[in-house]
């Protein structure tokens, strides 16, 4: 126990490089590396054959063909084997005619869970809770969601981030709160007065000199 | 394994790849392309077929080493 929480401590953080792994997955065995220059939703989830996992899995089977659009790998964890996980995926598409598509990590070791800091004990002490790591193409961590074990996630904000993202890299923009792809950007904000005083007459839509927004052109 | 089965054949997946390889592609990329497989199962399946000594590596390139050949071999008999 007081392992386990000595080594959570040590959480991935946004903006730097994804823990390497390799391990061994429903698709066979996979190395963190072996994603490179795709963007990579890893999950985590408590277990498998739970019902809040099984909706998740569903409905990131649902959004899966919307990632592949955009270019984004999905990677399930949790602690049970790849036996389980097979029976499991195996039996979602039976009852449900859902196919997952994605491979899912046996980390009976959790050695994946610990590096991520997926195992919260006070939620569980051997579950993964459920996490959500966005890696870009360059292997950086750019965004975590933490979700408790009873609140399955939401696969709209999941696909508004990736949105985000993508958009933010292309275009040097940011995003204000609840954008939607098609929304106007948030221009960064002006570093010198210079810049500030020009920024106003350049046709951009502004609050102030510090919040100012634009339309992307459609490409 | 995901390319080879326990009974040493290879997989759906592993075949293709090995065809691949045997029709002159050599990266991970073009393997990728052309068989439909995604990125990231290609550079699996090809670190295991290597393992295996059915493929192997040069740099950034593969190709089918004899013994990827005969069993290619085998499987179209």
């Amino acid at each position: 126990m007081e392992e386990v929480r000595e080594r959570t401590i040590s959480l991935p953080r946004i903006g730097e490089p994804a823990p390497a792994f390799e391990v061994a997955t429903t698709q066979g065995v996979l190395k963190l590396e072996d994603f490179k220059g795709a963007w990579l939703i890893l999950f985590s989830h408590p277990a498998d054959f739970t019902p809040v996992c099984t909706t998740e899995f569903i409905a990131f089977a649902e959004i899966y063909p919307e990632l592949q659009k955009r270019g984004v790998q999905l990677l399930g964890l949790s602690v049970d084997s790849v036996s389980s996980h097979i029976a499991w995926v195996r039996n979602i598409e039976e009852k449900t005619g859902v196919r997952i598509p994605f491979p899912i990590i046996a980390d009976l070791s959790k050695e994946v869970s610990l590096a991520y800091g997926m195992i919260h004990p006070g939620q569980s002490k051997t579950e993964t809770v459920r996490c959500v790591f966005i890696i870009d193409p360059n292997q950086i961590i750019r965004t975590i969601l933490y979700y408790p074990l009873t609140t399955g996630r939401n696969m709209d904000e999941i696909l508004r981030i990736i949105a985000a993202l993508q958009t933010t890299d292309k275009n040097a923009v940011a995003t204000p709160a609840n954008w939607r792809p098609g929304d106007m950007v948030v221009v960064p904000p002006p570093n010198t007065q210079e810049m500030a005083e020009e920024r106003l007459k350049q046709g951009y839509e502004c609050v102030d000199w510090y919040l100012c927004k634009k339309k992307l052109q459609a490409k | 394994m995901a390319c080879i089965s326990p009974d040493g054949k290879p997989t759906e997946s592993g075949t293709k790849t090995l065809s691949a390889l045997k029709s002159g592609l050599g990266s991970a990329e073009e393997i990728a392309k052309s068989t439909g497989l995604p990125l990231f199962r290609v550079r699996s399946g090809l670190r295991e077929l290597t393992q295996a000594g059915l493929a192997n590596q040069k740099g950034d390139t593969y190709e089918l080493s004899s013994r990827g050949v005969e069993l290619l071999g085998t499987l179209s008999n």
